[in-house]
């Protein structure tokens, strides 16, 4: 703990580099997915072989899979962050399909029966009722990223991993092992909470509960 | 109002060896109660879900008001179209007065109106908008949701309306009172309805006419009373029953073969029958108060006298 109050700013902008290398991965990864799910929704052999395939991703350890990226990309975030976003896609994808698969197809029928169109059908019905399941692929996706990127900071790609391997270089250091462990713990924890906010603000169920109680 | 007319119309499914609908031709007059009746496999639905394009037949056309329905664009058409189901298929996301300002909505009315809109339609399903207009549909008992579904399919004023056994998955008393609600609303909303079931019951008490259907293809397209009177084949003698008298005297109004009012005829005491009765009750009349005839009232006054003998020739003839 001394370590954080004693150097914030050197916390701060390796906090600042971890959220950043995540974010993107994030980000681009959500980008990835929906188009992805919505494709192999229609083919239930396709869901099966995709998600298959991402699945295995997932297996490959995440140093190997950075140093596998290393001759394409440079030693620098990018590898890192193109290492995350495979990695989190086998979650993103199985949570989307799950969410869409979950939506009762009588509703979907009715919509359709009252002349809405495919993007009328996306917006008004399909996102809304699929959202909070998508929204805990997401976060899950997201506490997994926050994990894996401290891996980064020995691939150059800076984050809070830099003072956990600081701190196993360099003898003694415990301090510097202890504020990056709970550096990524309290980041971990802080955007799992946002991330929770986050769908309970979407979903309908809790608000017909509220309706119900008052 | 719109008249609905199919011509030749076949539905074939991909992977399937037999037709589902098989050259069906028929027209639905403007304004009429049509019944699509027969056993579950007979096509019943999959001819209801080519009037919305839903489904597209595979051979024949479908006309609307005299156009082609391939004409429009299905969205458009689906506008114009109520549509009902089963399983109601209300949106839970959606509060009540939500869900009904879909189709106001897609065709772009004004917030006012499709409020008014809203009011009107929930007091003509007898729910109290003020409050069921928040309202969720997980909040509402099956019955009221199917009234909610009524109210959406009617939003946006369409001439036509879909029904795919609406009140099939709804217990009986409760089916009974949205059956009578129906046939109050059939005499106040002058839609065009097309309305699918396998309740032979509800067929009858509901249609103006009913197609029967068996296979995929048209067994007899008639009125209720001659479905019961004179049934096309042995199929739909067996299907509606044409051999229970019972069921025939309840299909039959008193005003139909009461016999005129003789003269010097005072009331006296005699048990009485409004003309619009059926012959059901009548029966049950004559058998409990043990007297020869009823008199036949028209709201206040006799205006004929209906006896066991009438009856009896009513029957015959049927």
């Amino acid at each position: 703990m001394d370590y954080i109050f004693k150097n914030p700013l050197v916390v701060f902008q390796l906090l600042w580099q971890h959220l950043f290398v995540t974010g993107i991965a994030l980000v681009v990864a959500i980008l990835i997915s929906l188009p992805v799910s919505l494709l192999i929704l229609r083919s239930r052999r396709l869901t099966t072989i995709v998600l298959g395939i991402l699945s295995a991703f997932y297996t490959i350890p995440s140093i190997a899979l950075i140093i596998l990226l290393l001759p394409v990309t440079g030693l620098n975030e990018w590898s890192v962050i193109i290492a995350l976003i495979l990695y989190v896609q086998v979650i993103l994808v199985r949570n989307n399909v799950a969410a869409l698969n979950g939506i009762d197809p009588v509703i979907v029928e009715a919509a359709r029966g009252m002349g809405m169109n495919r993007r009328q059908l996306w917006w008004r019905v399909q996102l809304p009722l699929a959202l909070p399941v998508m929204l805990a692929g997401i976060r899950i996706a997201a506490i997994v990223a926050i994990g894996i990127a401290t891996v980064g900071a020995k691939f150059n790609a800076g984050g809070l991993g830099r003072l956990l391997f600081d701190g196993i270089a360099q003898t003694g250091r415990y301090d510097k092992i202890w504020a990056g462990a709970l550096a990524v713990a309290a980041l971990a924890l802080a955007v799992n909470l946002a991330l929770v906010a986050l769908e309970r603000y979407f979903s309908y169920t809790r608000k017909i509960q509220q309706r119900a109680a008052a | 109002m719109s008249s609905i007319a199919f011509q030749h119309v076949s539905k074939t499914f991909p992977n399937s060896t037999h037709a589902a609908v098989n050259d069906c031709t028929f027209e639905v007059d403007s304004g009429s109660f049509v019944v699509l009746l027969g056993p579950s496999g007979c096509g019943k639905t999959t001819l209801l879900k080519m009037v919305n394009r839903l489904l597209e037949p595979t051979a024949g056309e479908i006309f609307l008001d005299g156009k082609n329905i391939r004409a429009l664009e299905a969205t458009q058409l689906r506008r114009r179209i109520g549509y009902v189901i089963q399983q109601v298929g209300l949106f839970p996301h959606l509060t009540v007065a939500q869900n009904i300002a879909v189709v106001p909505e897609l065709l772009g009315w004004e917030r006012a109106r499709i409020d008014a809109r809203i009011d009107g339609l929930l007091e003509l399903v007898e729910l109290k908008p003020e409050y069921y207009r928040a309202r969720y549909p997980a909040q509402l008992s099956g019955g009221q949701q199917q009234r909610v579904g009524l109210a959406r399919a009617l939003a946006a004023d369409p001439q036509v309306l879909l029904m795919d056994e609406p009140f099939g998955a709804i217990d009986a008393i409760t089916r009974a009172s949205l059956q009578d609600e129906m046939l109050r609303l059939k005499n106040t909303i002058h839609k065009t309805i097309l309305f699918v079931t396998h309740d032979v019951d509800e067929a009858l008490r509901l249609a103006d006419k009913i197609v029967v259907l068996r296979a995929g293809r048209i067994v007899q397209y008639d009125t209720p009373y001659h479905l019961l009177t004179a049934p096309a084949n042995e199929f739909v003698r067996e299907l509606v029953g044409a051999d229970d008298m019972v069921r025939q005297l309840s299909l039959l109004r008193v005003e139909h073969v009461m016999a005129p009012l003789p003269k010097n005829f005072v009331l006296n005491g005699t048990p009485t029958i409004l003309q619009q009765d059926d012959l059901r009750n009548a029966l049950s009349k004559l058998l409990q108060s043990g007297a020869s005839a009823l008199a036949v009232l028209d709201e206040t006054k006799p205006v004929g006298v209906l006896s066991l003998e009438q009856i009896r020739a009513s029957a015959k003839r049927a």
